[in-house]
């Protein structure tokens, strides 16, 4: 078991995401650094759609009450095991009685816990991944226990550490393609997207919305699908790019669609970073 | 059934957006819904999203197909196949439809607008009660949250426009009109709809394995309960003894 001594700011369960439910309204979920969660699940030799712990803004800490394999990835806030600095993207062994806790922060958001065979809490619509009105809570509380696998030895590999992949959290470019509303854009707004745009404060699994204001006379559509990595433009002119919570329908106009790894890197992104849209 | 002029365009890496004509009509729907059943029936799709005048198709990272856009050749033969299936759709004769039949309370402890409106409409409580519970209203879609349903056929009579400032909480089960749109709560939540009643019954039952009950293309009716049937619904509905009630039209 692993047992939340501190949840943290926000702090959930997630693997790949709801897939199917949507026509019921359903939202997919889902690690939002869907890319350092499966370096997680990869270096542990997990299956890639194993559960793991999504931990926002460090803080939160946890006691493991049997022996197991760990590995860090995505943001880094100094994890440290009992009073030992962890490095990311490292295979550890921990040990029943163990603390896992997080500090100061480096860089990105979003911290990945993976552990051996994957966090084994209950499947809702054959989905681990916590969700708002779907599973029976949607963060992380004090007290909550975890259940995990029991540990088995890792086979005879020689890589227990990956490289780190700097330019997905430094970087500003977020790769996206024309969203099905691209064509009712002005050719001024089509610049003005190529300017560089800054997230504001108002990020979080449902959206990131970005601080500077397009010029907009576009009238909302009638309510269509949207998808993660859906970039909305809204009347104020203020742009919406919607992760992996956001609903299923919406009736702002679609301008561009992030590239599924484009989500992961702008997950990692804090209030007043800048991003730039990279247009295939 | 016509057919239509379809444009289908990339959604992103793995999606294709199908659009009819732009506005909200039955027989688009209706077309709607039976293309995606024959996608569904032809090919491995991962999600399929439905609304008034668009079908989604999500197709597997890892399909035949990828729609990447450095791969133009994967879109066009991916749409190509989906065009081969709509040509293929036949006029089928329309199948029969559920009607489903919601019990709802239009008692003014629910209903908290009820007066305003018939003090706006120059009517009784009864006849915008009449109005609503008339139509069959057809179920265009699910979205906006878990179990909400898109219903089309509100009279407009009593077309209302929604509420100025939202309220911060409306109770699960409130059923509401918001512009031309009428529908239900299926979670307690914020909402600038002017409240007309409330429905015992659950929209949204993630416990249950079919965890809603209604569907894309069935249509419901609203039918007037007093508060005592109510408090006697929502017993049944706790006590997991409520079946939900529909009719073959």
């Amino acid at each position: 078991m692993m047992k939340v001594l501190h949840p943290g700011i926000y702090t959930s369960v997630q693997d790949k995401g709801r897939f199917g439910f949507a026509k019921m309204g359903i939202p997919l979920a889902g690690s939002l650094d869907a890319f350092s969660a499966a370096i997680g699940n990869t270096l542990l030799m997990n299956h890639k759609s194993d559960a793991l712990i999504e931990v926002t803004f460090g803080l939160a800490k946890f006691e493991f009450t049997s022996d197991t394999f760990i590995s860090i990835t995505g943001a880094d806030f100094c994890p440290k095991l009992n009073d030992d600095f962890l490095e990311m993207e490292t295979v550890y062994e921990v040990k029943n009685g163990a603390i896992l806790s997080f500090g100061k922060r480096n860089y990105g958001a979003r911290t990945y816990i993976a552990v051996q065979g994957g966090i084994q809490s209950t499947a809702v619509l054959k989905s681990k991944s916590f969700s708002n009105q779907i599973t029976s809570k949607f963060r992380l509380e004090k007290g909550d226990l975890l259940p995990i696998m029991p540990q088995k030895e890792l086979d005879n590999r020689k890589v227990f550490k990956m490289e780190f992949f700097k330019e997905h959290f430094i970087s500003k470019e977020i790769e996206c393609f024309p969203g099905p509303e691209f064509d009712l854009l002005t050719d001024v707004q089509k610049e003005q997207l190529l300017e560089t745009f800054t997230v504001s404060e108002d990020n979080n699994r449902v959206g990131y919305r970005l601080h500077e204001v397009l010029e907009n006379e576009l009238e909302p559509i009638l309510t269509s699908a949207v998808l993660p990595g859906t970039v909305q433009l809204t009347p104020s002119g203020k742009l919406i790019i919607l992760m992996r919570d956001c609903q299923v329908t919406g009736g702002y106009p679609r301008i561009l669609q992030l590239s599924d790894y484009a989500i992961s890197r702008l997950s990692q992104k804090v209030a007043g970073d800048k991003v730039m849209f990279d247009l295939v | 059934m016509k057919k239509y002029n379809l444009s289908y365009k990339p959604f992103g890496e793995t999606a294709i957006l199908i659009e009819w004509p732009s506005k909200i009509d039955a027989s688009i729907i209706e077309d709607i819904i039976g293309f995606e059943k024959l996608i569904r029936k032809d090919q491995k799709v991962l999600e399929t999203v439905i609304a008034y005048n668009s079908l989604l198709i999500r197709y597997e990272f890892m399909h035949n197909y990828s729609l990447h856009y450095k791969y133009h050749d994967s879109f066009a033969k991916a749409v190509e196949k989906l065009k081969q299936i709509y040509q293929q759709k036949q006029n089928v004769k329309k199948q029969e439809s559920k009607l489903w039949q919601i019990p709802v309370c239009y008692d003014v402890a629910f209903g908290l607008d009820l007066v305003a409106i018939s003090e706006e409409k120059e009517c009784s409580i009864e006849d915008i009660i009449d109005l609503h519970t008339h139509p069959n209203y057809l179920i265009y879609f699910l979205g906006f949250q878990p179990g909400f349903l898109y219903l089309g056929g509100l009279n407009p009579l009593i077309h209302i426009p929604r509420k100025a400032s939202p309220r911060l909480r409306v109770e699960k089960g409130s059923v509401g009109i918001g512009g031309e749109q009428t529908g239900v709560y299926p979670q307690d939540s914020a909402g600038g709809w002017n409240l007309i009643g409330k429905s015992p019954i659950d929209f949204f039952n993630i416990q249950k394995p079919q965890p809603c009950f209604a569907k894309a293309g069935d249509f419901i009716q609203f039918e007037a309960i007093d508060l005592e049937t109510f408090y006697q619904i929502s017993e049944e509905v706790n006590n997991g003894e409520y079946k939900s009630k529909f009719i073959w039209i």
